[in-house]
């Protein structure tokens, strides 16, 4: 159960390697909380992450778990199982893949990474709140992106498959408001972390551990939705409204 | 049946559950119906935290009538429903010449929610918690058997009922021994305090002479004027000790709330240090330096608040917590900490009060103790209030101090097991009642206090 001070006992991060994902962890760490899991393909990698959890906050209890984000339908039972051992209190969905730049003529490579950022995420996301809505608590982070606010040439499949999710997640976040589900959209702008290593930063680039931040209190405050960092709700507030033939001579583009 | 969302007074966690108003005659045979998130029995939802809600799983209202209420003159004891306020119960019982033994800073709590939470008032250092006065508890056990428990038949269920927090039992009814009035007016001496040093030294001087002490105290106040404080202590009129105007109707009890506040309150609330502060400084500055034998009513001496309805409103939607804790006699120094460690951090918050307590009850989860008892309200979204008050419970603990479950909405379970030594005396007992665990709430899961924890699942 969250406390009256909005501190979480349990947190379930899908995609329990990704730097923004942990980072979220990390920055919800209080003395409240009593277990962590990491739930990811790469368990070797999971451990590695879960031994550095338990370094600096021995109290808490780590599990790591096998996930895949592109197999939607093992989700449920993913979800299920976690759920079997007390509630879920936070579930992180942070798993994603940035494709290749131009990546625009291997269909079949888009398709994949469509299932994973897109099919996958919104199973993943149904599969927790499926548990949230029987506990009648609990909220789902999303880790979007403002690639989705208005999708860029270089690479629209990763784009527009955050269009899609961050559209849905709001939709769902509304449709589970009244069984005492919570879903929080995160938007962060270019963030330096392992993903995006070797890419030129956009503008406004921030870190892992201010989208966290920023995300956290967005939780405490109750809130939908989160820019990381804040400025680019008004940035991207204009971008969306550019005429295309200018849009796309820009050189964020 | 409807699916709603409960949150406690201070409206911080709300969880969803299914609600379902009830009888204390349909209860027993739809306790076959909950399913494996459990249930729970809500009063008037007053407890500041998650004690009364239960996400997931089945919260049941009693629909009781005050018309069920059997007061006993001869022997001065009331028979009650669970459901039934203290509100609707004083309007039987003071004209009639009684009061009830106990009553919080509130008349809205049910009788099953004074049982549940053992509650204490301004008499405690004298009379002890509302569990000194109960002579019975009609209690529905979660295999449906109906039971009655008492200090001599089953007494390890009855003290487990009471401070129980609804987790041994739904309680459908209870006999209470009430005090007997002459009037329904208090005589009240008011002493104005100018720091914490004097307030402490007037209370341990002042205390022992009447029935009722309580002091408020401006959190906000720093330096030398930390802690300052009206003290105000009292003793129920006499008829003699009432004018000629009120003598002609000494029993006379009339509670009114004059206005409720609206649902339009903005988000963000109508605390901060400025309102807080002037409301803080108003208040100490209105208080007489010294008021001796001042008549008052019920409501206005121990039911302020209830004046107004739904003043937790004014903290905005992401509500308040209340922290309350004991320390033992001979640690104010903890109460000094607190205080000013408080007002240094610039929390808005209201009047604290503070109070003696005397020796503790029988019952194993029983809140009071004798020592300090310091109660303060805060914004719950207050900037780094949370190591604040984590801060708190480690100088709490350390002295030998506990935290109030009906208050609680913050602290951790190894907190729980350090400030309840008899928490495992009382789990033995709860699951011998409640061997399946159906009886659930919020507050038994964040602090794990039900042994059961996960065998219903």
């Amino acid at each position: 159960m969250n406390n009256g001070l909005g501190e979480p006992q349990r947190v379930v991060l899908l995609g329990g390697t990704s730097d923004i994902g942990l980072a979220i962890v990390r920055a919800l760490c209080s003395p409240a909380l009593r277990r962590i899991d990491l739930a990811c393909r790469d368990t070797a990698a999971g451990e590695r992450a879960a031994a550095d959890l338990r370094a600096d906050h021995p109290a808490v209890e780590v599990e790591v778990v096998g996930f895949d984000g592109a197999q939607p339908e093992t989700h449920q039972t993913a979800l299920d199982d976690l759920g079997r051992t007390g509630d879920l209190d936070v579930v992180i969905v942070a798993f994603a893949q940035l494709g290749e730049d131009g990546g625009v003529r291997d269909a079949a490579a888009a398709a994949r990474l469509a299932t994973v950022n897109f099919a996958g995420n919104v199973s993943a996301i149904i599969a927790a709140g499926n548990v949230l809505r029987r506990q009648g608590h609990g909220t789902v982070v999303v880790l979007s992106s403002v690639a989705g606010e208005r999708v860029r040439q270089a690479n629209p499949v990763y784009g527009g498959s955050k269009a899609g999710i961050d559209g849905f997640a709001q939709g769902y976040g509304d449709a589970v408001a009244a069984d005492g589900v919570h879903v929080l959209v995160v938007r962060p702008g270019f963030v330096h972390s392992a993903m995006t290593a070797g890419r030129q930063p956009a503008p406004f680039a921030t870190t892992p551990d201010r989208v966290a931040a920023a995300t956290v209190a967005a939780l405490r405050a109750g809130r939908r939705m989160v820019w990381a960092p804040g400025v680019l709700r008004y940035v991207f507030s204009a971008l969306r409204h550019l005429p295309a033939p200018v849009w796309r001579k820009l050189p964020i583009n | 049946m409807t699916r709603e969302a409960l949150a406690g007074w201070g409206s911080t966690s709300p969880t969803v559950a299914d609600v379902r108003w009830t009888t204390a005659q349909r209860l027993p045979a739809q306790l076959g119906e909950v399913g494996e998130r459990g249930a729970l029995l809500r009063g008037l939802g007053r407890s500041y935290g998650d004690a009364a809600q239960n996400a997931g799983g089945t919260v049941f209202r009693l629909d009781d009538s005050v018309h069920g209420v059997v007061l006993d003159p001869q022997a001065a004891t009331v028979t009650v429903g669970g459901g039934v306020s203290i509100d609707e119960l004083l309007r039987v019982i003071v004209p009639a010449g009684f009061f009830v033994p106990v009553t919080p800073g509130t008349r809205f709590v049910t009788i099953g929610g004074a049982i549940a939470s053992d509650i204490h008032g301004k008499n405690h250092h004298r009379d002890g918690s509302f569990g000194s006065f109960v002579e019975s508890i009609e209690l529905v056990l979660a295999d449906g058997r109906v039971t009655k428990v008492s200090p001599a038949c089953d007494p390890e269920l009855f003290w487990a009922t009471l401070g129980g927090i609804g987790l041994t039992g739904a309680i459908l009814s209870a006999t209470i021994r009430l005090i007997p009035i002459g009037t329904s007016r208090l005589l009240v001496d008011t002493l104005r305090c100018a720091n914490l040093d004097e307030l402490m030294s007037q209370m341990l001087a002042n205390d022992h002479r009447r029935r009722y002490s309580v002091a408020w105290l401006d959190p906000l106040a720093t330096g030398a004027a930390l802690g300052r404080s009206v003290l105000t202590i009292a003793d129920h009129a006499e008829p003699g000790d009432l004018g000629a105007a009120a003598g002609a109707d000494p029993l006379s009890y009339r509670a009114a709330q004059r206005a409720t506040l609206p649902a339009l309150v903005p988000p963000a609330g109508l605390i901060n240090r400025m309102t807080v502060g002037l409301f803080n400084e108003l208040w100490y500055r209105r208080a007489p330096r010294r008021r001796e034998g001042e008549l008052q009513t019920i409501p206005s001496f121990f039911h302020p608040l209830d004046a107004v309805g739904r003043w937790n409103r004014v903290y905005g939607r992401r509500g308040m917590i209340q922290f309350q804790f004991v320390v033992p006699e001979d640690r104010p120094d903890v109460i000094h900490t607190v205080v000013s460690a408080l007002a240094e951090h610039g929390t808005p918050s209201f009047l604290a009060v503070l109070k003696r307590m005397g020796p503790s009850g029988p019952a194993p989860l029983s809140f009071p103790a004798p020592g300090w008892t310091l109660a303060l309200d805060v914004p719950a979204g207050g900037r780094s209030l949370a190591p604040l008050l984590h801060g708190f419970d480690d100088l709490i603990l350390d002295a030998g101090g506990r935290h109030y479950f009906a208050k609680d909405a913050h602290t951790v379970p190894a907190a729980i097991r350090r400030g309840y030594p008899r928490l495992g005396e009382w789990q033995a007992v709860q699951r011998r009642a409640d061997p399946h665990g159906l009886w659930q709430s919020d507050m038994s899961r964040r602090l794990g206090l039900t042994h059961a924890e996960g065998d219903h699942r």
